[in-house]
């Protein structure tokens, strides 16, 4: 609780919580100090997007960030990050805007359907509530995000092992 | 963006994908078992079991101890505490990017207060 406490020290009250809420579905929220209208203004222009969703401390570095929020506006976000070679491409599409309160897209770098992000921001004396809402496409797959597997690669170990468990078998019969 | 929080690959979900294996962790639950019982409890050649609780014990599910001739199976202590910790830097990095927005956002209130200003 101590290391909790150290890594947001200007205030406990606004405390970043994450939660799996059910197979599917993953939860951040987190209340920020300024009224919707500007918090959404810094989920929506790609100028302010790049001033925090890659903080320093975390070791990622935009390259670049696109992003056209409107229904069926596509946005692309490329990091560097000192662990990998390649830049790595995050891209989806909006499929809901609501100015101030709601924000809907997807996220379609994995392999199969990836999840669905939902963003709501809630209003209540000058402050806001965000609530940051993650849908998986299965069960397996957020497992996979949670076990740090890309989509599939659980699947394909899953499968390995039984192949060489089967190997393991048929050698005894020989 | 999950991704760039990809720890080490991690084989528990794989051992536990495998119905044999779910069978011997309930197995082990209920008492310790040497591979050889387990191979004859499950039909299985003891090569076959051998592979199994590898897989088991790669994972931090199963621990096997050799006393003489005989490798005894027990189940280990780590279950389910690779999500609770993937979890935990999943918070941290939306802790880091959130304080990051109250920065901007305090900054956007300031400048609107100054715009408010010279518009009066």
């Amino acid at each position: 609780m101590d290391a909790r406490r150290n890594d947001e020290p200007t205030s406990t009250e606004n405390r970043t919580t994450v939660v799996r809420k059910s197979d599917r579905e993953l939860v951040v929220t987190r209340t920020i100090n300024g009224p919707a209208r500007i918090v959404f203004e810094a989920f929506t222009k790609p100028e302010l997007l790049k001033r925090w969703w890659a903080p320093k401390s975390s070791g990622i570095t935009f390259i670049s960030c696109e992003a056209d929020v409107r229904t069926g506006g596509a946005y692309r976000f490329v990091f560097g990050h000192p662990s990998s070679e390649q830049p790595m491409e995050f891209f989806g599409r909006y499929v809901e805007v609501i100015p101030y309160s709601r924000l809907v897209w997807t996220n379609e770098e994995g392999a199969d359907g990836g999840a669905v992000t939902t963003v709501t921001f809630e209003e209540k004396a000058g402050r806001t509530l965000l609530v940051m809402h993650d849908l998986y496409p299965s069960k397996g797959a957020l497992d996979d995000v949670l076990a740090g597997m890309e989509g599939g690669m659980r699947e394909t170990l899953e499968q390995l092992d039984e192949f060489v468990a089967s190997l393991g078998a048929n050698l005894e019969i020989l | 963006m999950v991704q760039y929080l990809r720890p080490r690959l991690d084989a528990s979900f794989a051992a536990l994908s495998d119905a044999t294996r779910r069978g011997v962790l309930e197995q082990l639950g209920r008492c310790d078992a040497s591979i050889t019982d387990l191979a004859e409890k499950f039909h299985m050649t003891l090569t076959g079991m051998k592979k199994h609780v590898g897989v088991l014990e790669q994972a931090g599910l199963v621990i096997t101890e050799k006393v003489g001739r005989v490798r005894t199976c027990r189940l280990g202590a780590r279950r389910l505490e690779e999500e609770t910790a993937w979890l935990e830097r999943y918070r941290q990095l939306w802790a880091l990017r959130f304080d990051e927005l109250d920065k901007v956002v305090e900054e956007m209130k300031r400048e609107e207060k100054i715009d408010g200003r010279k518009k009066k």
